[in-house]
């Protein structure tokens, strides 16, 4: 028995293999309501013009402590129908032709950019701060996390413009392979480096929310549920010595 | 036991007395709740291995109750909407935003797939553990694997529906494998497919398959399952027969009535089961990844192969299998062999019965061969379960063959290492 339980315990670590860049940790909560509303500012104003959100209706954005007003009057451009989804006006095949790749819905993005390396907001956290110039690309901008990303840095003029460092490896077989070292910035933006990690946070941090809005209801639901079962378990444990008591 | 020639009921004069006695006269309704709850006696030695049946029964309910909900909301329709995403796909997202309390029927039902393969996994382990498969009760085995078949397919084609990128490209990997087989294959895969590349036809008649076909194959196999099993009565940790010592009124000196006995019993594994179901469902809904794939937020699309393409995890003991074949035999190529192995790894249970020629049932009285060569056969299991998540490399796919050429041994081995072992002797009556 011992060593059944033993055995299925280690298996899964018998190797862990991480590949892929280094994410670094996305350092905010979904419980941060102002930083949600920062977020969804920024959502509105940055993403919502070329990406949609398209199982996502203006009216959610209530539940981060909005008036109807504030919403209508702040963060719907394109529609005044409060119950409407995020949608936006360029069509994605034209898109393609644009950038050569259709934008993808942003809904459930964070859940989708999830693997063994990080959680969706570390990748998201961690892509919209590695943006860097690279004048081999058609639009002038590179991704450490996503190579040849067709998505141009529109947070530039927060951040600045940054060049990237890479090292230059070569392996036994003498193949070279580039190795990503650090960034510089070359031209400065708006915010300082601390206060744009703050942003991109907080857009993370809406990113997160908005693929999952009932997620905090879910967990507190589960400590509910929990609980009953909790008591449902002494009165059928309780039920079950009750009944068994005289079978030896 | 079963089906056995009970009293007809008869009334006290009451009125309820009366229409029962009015039913019974017409339908066996007595003779079905003495037969198979209130006068069917099952050991009562049954230790914790013995919840996962009950629990298996459980998981089905919730199966199917929630699919029926889900079926109201979610629509088979691989076109594009107006925001350019497959309808499939969006309609899932609906339920899981738009449909009130659609999030949890939702996360009930994908949770509760996974759920079905752990509790289904454990109840044949169980067999393995106690010889429940041996004679007299190779049929209620041959239907258990029947329905584990079932369940299988049935996993399968729910996968696709959600049309997320692993969805399509997963259904896509396996549909192709039947290609692999010589003359027909071609044309079987076409039949799956029902199309050149998986498509809508797919996706539709993977959707009647998953919500009609495999659920009433499924009920059918359950019921023979219990049928079988209530004919010849519950084998027990001690792969004793309890129906050879019987007091005066014909009732096994070492059996209990399952109704109340084992229904209390049951309630309690009911309760710590949904604990455990409840804590996945709504603190770590994705599993780690494991239930709900990541990549399969993904919308599908045709014209993207995702790098690296895993099923979901209760398939991977079998997928690691398949990978492991790569070479050509007798002018097949590797992939029909891997297809032929595949297919092997899962049936081969269901010759257990006949393969297991050891003169005791039950583990407690098989010897250190029989522990061994198990545990070995789980860490195998295990082993290429993990393995079929990862993508390959030479150094896994060695491993791979190394546990494939274990997990097969184990079993065609087993007439004969079987005999060997240092038997306990049996007693006669169950013990504590």
């Amino acid at each position: 028995m011992k060593k059944f339980l033993i055995a299925l315990l280690f298996a899964p670590l018998v190797a862990l293999a991480n590949t892929g860049v280094h994410l670094d940790s996305w350092p905010g909560s979904v419980g941060d309501k102002p930083a949600l509303q920062n977020g969804a500012k920024l959502f509105v104003n940055y993403c919502l013009n070329c990406h949609g959100a398209s199982y996502f209706r203006y009216n959610k954005l209530m539940e981060l402590g909005l008036t109807e007003q504030q919403v209508k009057e702040n963060l719907m451009f394109t529609t005044d129908k409060i119950g409407e989804q995020m949608r936006v006006a360029a069509r994605s095949d034209e898109q393609k032709l644009w950038f050569g790749a259709a934008p993808p819905d942003l809904t459930i993005i964070a859940r989708a950019r999830a693997s063994a390396d990080g959680s969706g907001a570390d990748w998201l956290y961690t892509y919209l701060r590695s943006f860097y110039r690279d004048d081999t690309r058609p639009t002038g901008w590179n991704n450490v996390v996503f190579d040849k990303v067709a998505m141009p840095h529109v947070l530039n003029a927060l951040q600045g413009q940054q060049i990237a460092h890479f090292a230059e490896k070569k392996d036994a077989e003498g193949n070279v392979s580039k190795h990503f070292e650090k960034f510089e910035i070359a031209t400065p933006g708006t915010m300082s480096a601390a206060e744009y990690d703050k942003t991109v946070s907080d857009l993370v941090g809406f990113l997160v929310w908005m693929a999952e809005p009932q997620q905090e209801f879910r967990q507190k639901l589960g400590f509910g549920v929990l609980a009953f079962l909790a008591v449902l378990f002494v009165f059928a444990y309780a039920l079950k010595k009750e009944y068994w008591k005289d079978i030896h | 036991m079963a089906a056995g020639n009970f009293e007809k009921y008869k009334s006290d004069g009451s009125l309820a007395g009366n229409a029962l006695e009015w039913v019974d006269a017409r339908f066996p309704a007595t003779s079905l709740w003495k037969g198979h709850l209130s006068e069917y006696y099952a050991p009562k030695n049954f230790n914790f291995w013995y919840f996962f049946g009950s629990l298996a029964l459980l998981v089905l309910v919730i199966q199917i109750v929630t699919g029926i909900f889900l079926v109201m909301h979610y629509k088979p329709d691989a076109a594009l909407n107006a925001n350019g995403v497959p309808v499939a796909f969006a309609s899932v997202e609906y339920i899981m935003r738009d449909v009130p309390g659609g999030w949890l029927i939702r996360y009930m039902h994908s949770t509760g797939a996974s759920a079905f393969f752990i509790v289904v996994y454990l109840h044949m382990f169980r067999g393995l553990l106690y010889g429940s498969y041996r004679k007299p009760r190779e049929l209620t085995w041959l239907f258990g694997v029947g329905i584990f078949l079932c369940l299988m397919g049935e996993a399968f084609f729910g996968y696709l529906l959600p049309w997320g990128q692993m969805s399509f490209w997963g259904a896509q990997v396996i549909v192709n494998l039947f290609g692999a087989i010589p003359l027909i294959g071609n044309d079987l895969s076409l039949i799956i497919r029902g199309d050149f590349v998986v498509g809508d036809a797919t996706l539709n008649r993977f959707f009647s398959f998953h919500v009609i076909a495999f659920p009433l194959v499924l009920l059918g196999l359950v019921a023979a399952h219990v049928l079988a099993l209530h004919e010849t009565g519950s084998n027990n940790p001690d792969g004793v027969e309890i129906k050879a010592l019987k007091d005066e009124h014909g009732i096994p000196l070492d059996g209990i009535p399952f109704h109340p006995y084992y229904t209390v019993k049951d309630i309690v594994g009911v309760v710590v089961f949904l604990m455990a179901f409840s804590a996945v469902m709504f603190f770590a809904p994705e599993g780690g990844g494991y239930f709900l794939e990541y990549n399969n937020f993904f919308p599908a699309d045709p014209l993207k192969t995702p790098p690296h393409i895993a099923p979901v995890w209760y398939f991977t003991p079998y997928y690691s299998v398949l990978r492991a074949m790569v070479w050509n035999f007798f002018g097949l190529e590797a992939k029909f062999w891997g297809v032929v192995g595949m297919g092997a790894s899962v049936v081969i249970f269901a010759f257990l019965p006949w393969l297991d020629r050891s003169p005791v049932k039950s583990i407690r009285y098989r010897g250190p061969i029989y522990k061994t060569l198990l545990s070995l056969f789980v860490v195998c299991f295990v082993v290429l379960g993990y393995l079929g998540t990862q993508p390959p490399s030479p150094l896994y796919q060695l491993l791979s063959q190394i546990c494939t050429v274990y997990y097969f041994a184990f079993f065609l081995a087993m007439p004969w290492w079987s005999r060997m072992d240092k038997f306990k002797p049996v007693p006669e009556r169950v013990t504590k």
